[in-house]
């Protein structure tokens, strides 16, 4: 009997499947508790402001009102970042955009609570808002927090890139922009909380995140986190939008604790839009020195990131922009400068890609132009710079498998792109681009030396197996990924495994549904598990047959021997065997990430146990008297390791070329008057079905060692190319350069009727970096 | 002339005869999720732009965000609670559990009820036809394709009961 | 959850009875499928304390007549049907067009071509949350007292959003309006006024009970051509709708409105007169277009840049009389979702 898989690897139906469509998922939102209360926010009119005054007598005095608070009630500072501790639920002092929580109420029903927020009145000293990159590295500025708008500037260099540049044959430099968008879930963010007559605290939230949102509530609520229980209900949608701590969930919380009565607080869609912390607007430059024959010999790349009023997951972003260059291509000599500033606006953090698809634009279109002016196609270029497996990059990050070069085959051969680019009619184009992106974040955003993923098993006298694991379903299918896991170690069935995720009470800590983890980490912390039980289940077996316990094989729900597979028994006796030989059969699993960081400050972002890779062709259909661009046609391929659900990575892959291409062409967010311009779905311009492409993915497996059965992330990475892919193919279809995101159909008709046949930024602003920190190089770098 | 505060509404809603008392201004999401306890139709913006909170008003996709419940009286209201013939699910509920096409699953009922008023007229679409017919959901997780290839699925399993 | 003011719901059961309720109730509004009334209400756009539902009225949703003595279409015909019926073929088709083209399928399902005659004009300083509004110190249109788009101005820009209204001024339609006073018969393009606050010459206790398309002799086309962003969901940022009466191979007429660019549907129609009498050649009706797009003054307060949908307006202008003279639209999408009548 061979070791083949018999779950891992097949196209099963996931285990929330049915309760899906069946509208039996229970969303935060549909929760409703008896003598529940609903909260709403009062939220800043203004993007910068000192608040003078805010008096809620006549709030309070309004009936139906139970309790209204204001900054005062909750007065300790948080944030998702230990080094960005600068939020408050509701804000004391000041406001820093138009949406910013000031003070909230809860009364019987929404309509009373709406009236209640219209009768607090709130006095505020106006200041002047700083609405742009440019306005706040002005030396005149106001500034947002402490003293200085620039949040966090970093300077690294890996070798001695000028010299390299000097030295280069051929160095090319483009300045381009990326406009900031935001993740547009479905649902909007919801928290229900109750604080029982026994002193303990429940929220139940739409949290990508609630081992964090536990952490920060036990924090500003003063409580121990001992009384403090969060359940993280299904995400209607996440992409990162719900992976921070939220001022609704700390209000709701305090206002059940203050009412002793339940109270829910849903975002408004308008709302979800100032909750934001989306896609950073990231102005870059980069520059690359080249050989003739197109090998890399250095690159400098510039980051300005538009942050918004607070820090979020604002350090790691900053450094994202700058850590997955060298994953993708092999540079011998690297430095990276950015800055996040602050400005008024809904503050930015991490949506799909998280720092990485701003770089990664600007990082493929400028190729697309060198491999021009080297007269090489783009493929080529690629393939002569490839970064190669068990390897390190020059900024230290190790690469474990790598299968670029089969990605890029796959979706070159596919739409056969060499051939058919050259020969379409004017408007119709094909662009290519490749990426890479981490299996999950090798450090935690607050410093320990604990597993970042933990798994109990428990299993029961009829061979069913409760699984438990802090992780959360937020439609990626990591409920699914665990229990087939689970399954194939124990060779038992999908529907044997009983899942409980996400609840602190229950459930050991996952660190959350974020940085493209799950499958990854928790996946190897659920294998351990399984393992580990196992071994029980075949000592205990292995005794009562009686053979050796390597002789044992888990299959079928039996547990037989390997080459005798009558012998044996069912999985249900051999967990009754178990028992009875010492009591509850369980078994924990842990995975922590190994220790990668380079030996430089500044090396703890980037680092993963495993990097995917991408490349993606794209066609586009150009209306040349308008501008429109449409997507008839993408390939895609995408190296996941192992897929453990071919059709859920599938679906992973074919859901982020669709947000990649919301965003390529449509999906913006901007401000006027110091206001989001259209805080709306009608407005906020997210693709629908009609503009749905013909897609060909192909799923590239390249058994990593690190992955759990080999497998790697599949959520974002395949966001990442589609792009700049669509970039180069508006330039491959109509000659002009649009070098800012997105590629509106104004932009690309001012380009074809412009001299300069581009659009795009001339130039990044004047700004004093620190110091650089010089970091050794790689062994393997040295000399090179 | 005082508003009311509370009016009798009866409706029909999964084949039952329901009758509620509810302000007269609460739309029928409301009513639903509320009142009903039908929390299967979800909500994204309560405005219509973005069909979340689709159901079937007499076999026809109708955003219950902007249906007024006393003018539905006597309309046969359809949520994804009344897809399934008791044990059986809808070859659609099926098909999509199958394909993945249900990521989330908080788009999942408004698709699933606008693809069955799909099919109840055109039991054999175009690829066009459903991209067409849908295209009054939104939809952030899929890129829309698996929820194309699981109506498809259905359709070519056919309706229930032959 | 966005929730509805408090308010009463009022439900007459003849045309009669719903104007004079209206009468009774000043501030009161009618609604038939309540996809432009409802968010509107939800954002507090609106002051309305009571709704007259025109839901219960009897009739209103019929389509009667043919091409050859006029058309009646109730004004309850939800803008689904009339993408589909029969009797919006060739001639008619840019009505069909336009309807096929609102928003989405629910909101076609619901919708009514009263209703959507109607769409309060719309600026992206006024399609806002109460906050939001309250946030930017509301505008003109509402709880204001300047217009944010041009702050100079006396009045409000607000866009007229319809789709009908174009193709309704096109194809040279009328209603019948039924008010407390009588009935009246008006030109559809004497419905609108160009005012973004006060857009129509109708009064608030007025319904409008039917749009009548007049009797067609000979040979007649129409075309609707609609520019937005996505190929569903949103409204026209510009609407062309042409219809032009044949004599053999030359126009007779040729008449054409614009959308989406002025508080008001804009009839272009006198822009045309050079295709009267000829044969119209892609020659003759590219310099038609170039000029008739002058009435065409975006602003601002719309998706996508102003400058960009006035350089638009000509494209779009050409694409639908070239469609409407059964040429090749040259290049871009026929917007219209559902593919209308007999076209």
């Amino acid at each position: 009997m061979a070791d083949e898989l018999a779950i891992v690897g097949k196209s099963l139906t996931k285990p929330d499947a049915f309760a899906k469509v069946s509208g039996q998922t229970r969303f935060a939102d549909d929760l409703a508790l008896p003598r529940m209360l609903f909260g709403r926010i009062l939220r800043s009119p203004h993007p910068h402001a000192r608040i003078v005054r805010v008096d809620t007598s006549r709030a309070r005095a309004l009936p139906g009102v139970l309790a209204v608070l204001t900054g005062d009630d909750l007065p300790i500072k948080f944030g998702i970042l230990p080094v960005s501790q600068d939020e408050e639920a509701l804000a004391r002092e000041k406001v820093r955009y138009v949406g910013d929580p000031i003070a909230a109420v809860a009364a019987t029903d929404e309509w009373i609570a709406d009236e209640a927020l219209e009768l607090i009145e709130a006095q505020f000293t106006e200041l002047r808002p700083i609405m742009s990159i440019e306005q706040a590295i002005a030396a005149d500025a106001e500034p947002i927090h402490g003293t200085s708008n620039v949040h966090k500037a970093v300077a690294l260099e890996f070798g001695d890139t000028d010299a390299a540049m000097l030295a280069a044959q051929h160095v090319r430099e483009d300045v381009v922009f990326f406009e900031g968008n935001t993740h547009l879930p479905m649902e909007q963010h919801a928290a229900v909380a109750q604080y029982g007559a026994d002193g303990k605290l429940t929220l139940w939230t739409s949290s990508q995140t609630p081992h964090y949102v536990h952490r920060a509530l036990g924090k500003v609520l003063e409580l121990p986190m001992s009384r403090i229980r969060v359940i993280a209900t299904p995400n209607g949608g996440g992409f990162g939008g719900k992976s921070d701590i939220f001022s609704h969930e700390l209000v709701a919380a305090r206002l059940a604790m203050v009412t002793r009565r339940p109270v829910k607080i849903t975002l408004t869609r308008e709302e979800v839009f100032y909750a934001h912390r989306g896609r950073h607007p990231v102005l870059m430059k980069v520059k690359t020195g080249l050989t003739k024959d197109g090998r890399i010999t250095a690159m400098q790349f510039r980051s300005f990131l538009d942050g918004g009023g607070y820090g979020s997951y604002g350090v790691a972003s900053t450094y994202y922009t700058g850590a997955l260059q060298a994953t993708t291509y092999a540079i011998p000599r690297y430095r990276f400068e950015a800055v996040r500033v602050f400005t008024n606006k809904p503050p930015c953090g991490p949506k799909r890609g998280h720092g990485t698809p701003q770089p990664r634009f600007a990082l493929e279109t400028h190729f697309d132009k060198v491999a021009e002016e080297l007269g090489l196609d783009p493929v080529e270029l690629r393939l002569r710079n490839l970064p190669r497996p068990d390897s390190r990059t020059v900024n230290w990050l190790r690469i474990t498998s790598c299968g670029l070069e089969a990605c890029i085959n796959k979706v070159v051969e596919g739409s056969g792109f060499l051939e058919r680019r050259r020969s379409m009619p004017r408007g119709r184009g094909l662009g290519f681009a490749v990426s890479s992106y981490l299996s999950g974040a090798g450090t935690a955003i607050y410093w320990n030396d604990m597993p970042h993923s933990e798994v109990q098993l428990k299993l029961d006298r009829n061979g069913g197996v409760a699984l438990l694991c802090g992780a959360i379903d937020i439609g990626q299918g990591s409920d699914h990924i665990l229990a087939a896991i689970v399954a194939e170690v124990l060779g038992v069935a999908l529907e044997d495994i009983q899942l409980t995720t996400a609840d602190t009470d229950l459930t050991p800590i996952d660190l959350g549904s974020y940085s493209s983890r799950v499958t990854f980490m928790a996946g190897n912390a659920a294998k351990a598990a399984a393992e580990k039980v196992r071994g029980q289940l075949f000592e205990a077996v292995a005794r009562a047959l009686p053979c050796d316990v390597d002789d044992l094989l888990a299959r079928d729900r039996r547990i037989v021997r390997r080459n005798q597979p009558a012998e044996g028994v069912s999985f249900a006796q051999a967990v009754q065997l178990a028992e009875a030989a010492g009591g509850v059969v369980t078994a924990t699993g842990s995975y922590t990430p190994p220790k990668l960081a380079g030996p430089y400050k500044g090396s703890g972002v980037g680092p993963s146990p495993a990097y995917s890779f991408s490349a993606a062709v794209v066609e586009v259909d150009c209306d040349v008297r308008t501008g429109e661009v449409r997507v008839p046609e993408v390939w895609i391929a995408h190296d996941i390791g192992r897929a453990i659900n071919p059709v859920l990575v599938e679906g992973q892959v074919e859901g982020s070329v669709y947000m990649a291409l919301g965003e390529a062409l449509m999906e913006e967010q901007t401000f006027r008057l110091g206001l989001h311009k259209f805080p709306s779905l009608l407005e906020y311009k997210s693709p629908t079905a009609l503009e749905a492409p013909v897609m060909h993915t192909y799923l590239v497996e390249t058994i990593d060692r690190e992955g759990p059965f080999g497998a790697k992330e599949a959520g974002q990475g395949p966001l990442l190319p589609v792009i700049p892919a669509v970039a180069n193919a508006v330039y491959n279809a109509l000659g002009v350069r649009i070098d800012e995101i997105p590629i509106t159909p104004d932009k690309v008709l001012k380009a074809m009727s412009d001299r300069s046949k581009r659009v795009g930024p001339a130039s990044t602003p004047a700004f004093e970096f620190p110091p650089l920190i010089k970091a050794d190089v790689p062994e393997e770098w040295k000399g090179k | 002339m005082p508003i009311a505060d509370r009016v009798a509404v009866r409706l029909r809603v999964n084949g039952e005869e329901v009758a509620v008392m509810v302000p007269p201004y609460k739309t029928l999401l409301e009513v639903l999720r509320e009142d009903l306890g039908l929390t299967g139709t979800k909500h994204g913006c309560e405005l219509g732009e973005c069909s979340t909170c689709g159901v079937l008003v007499d076999g026809r996709p109708y955003l219950s965000c902007l249906a007024m419940p006393l003018d539905l009286e006597g309309r046969e209201i359809t949520t994804v609670e009344g897809m399934a013939d008791g044990s059986e699910p809808d070859p659609l509920q099926v098909a999509f559990a199958e394909l993945g096409a249900a990521q989330c699953g908080y788009c999942t009922p408004a698709m699933l009820l606008t693809a069955r008023a799909l099919l109840d007229h055109d039991p054999h679409p175009t690829r066009d036809a459903i991209k067409e017919a849908l295209s009054g959901v939104l939809c952030r997780c899929t890129g829309y394709l698996k929820i194309f290839e699981a109506v498809e699925l259905a359709a070519s399993r056919g309706r229930r009961h032959g | 959850m966005l929730r509805l003011p408090r308010l009463d719901y009022l439900r007459p059961r003849s045309v009669g009875e719903a104007t004079e309720l209206a009468a009774k109730h000043p501030g009161a509004m009618f609604i038939a499928g309540g996809t432009d009334l409802v968010p509107n209400l939800k954002r507090r756009q609106f002051n309305a304390t009571t709704l007259i539902s025109l839901n219960a009225l009897p009739d209103g949703r019929l389509v009667e007549g043919d091409i050859h003595h006029g058309v009646t279409i109730g004004a309850r015909v939800t803008l689904d049907e009339l993408a589909r019926h029969e009797m919006l073929g060739s001639p008619f088709r840019a009505l069909a067009q336009a309807c096929g083209s609102v928003s989405t399928p629910q909101v076609r399902y619901m919708g009514t071509l009263g209703g959507n005659l109607l769409v309060d004009p719309r600026c992206n300083y006024y399609n806002q949350t109460y906050s939001w509004r309250k946030a930017v110190g509301f505008c003109l249109k509402k709880d204001g007292d300047i217009c944010l788009v041009a702050r100079s101005s006396p009045r409000c820009w607000a866009v007229s959003s319809s789709d009908s209204a174009p193709a309704a001024l096109a194809l040279n339609a009328e209603v019948t309006l039924q008010g407390v006073e009588g009935t009246r018969r008006m030109a559809a393009a004497a419905l609108y006024r160009d005012d973004g606050i006060d857009y129509t010459s109708k009064r608030p206790d007025e319904v409008i009970t039917t749009i009548h398309l007049p009797a067609v002799e000979g040979r007649m086309t129409s075309a609707y051509w609609k520019l937005r962003r996505r190929p569903a969901f949103d409204f026209p940022i510009l609407g062309v709708a042409v219809a032009i009466t044949w004599d053999g191979g030359a126009v007779r007429e040729a008449r054409a409105a614009l959308g989406a660019v002025a508080s008001h549907p804009v009839d272009i129609t006198s822009f045309l007169a050079p295709l009267e009498g000829a044969r119209p050649t892609e020659d003759l009706i590219a310099e038609v277009a170039e000029a008739a797009d002058k009435p065409s003054r975006p602003l601002d307060n719309t998706d996508l840049s102003h400058y960009w949908r006035k350089r638009m307006t000509k494209v779009y202008i050409e694409r639908a009389l070239r469609d409407a003279c059964g040429l090749e639209p040259l290049g871009g999408r026929l917007t219209a979702q559902v593919r209308a009548g007999a076209g």
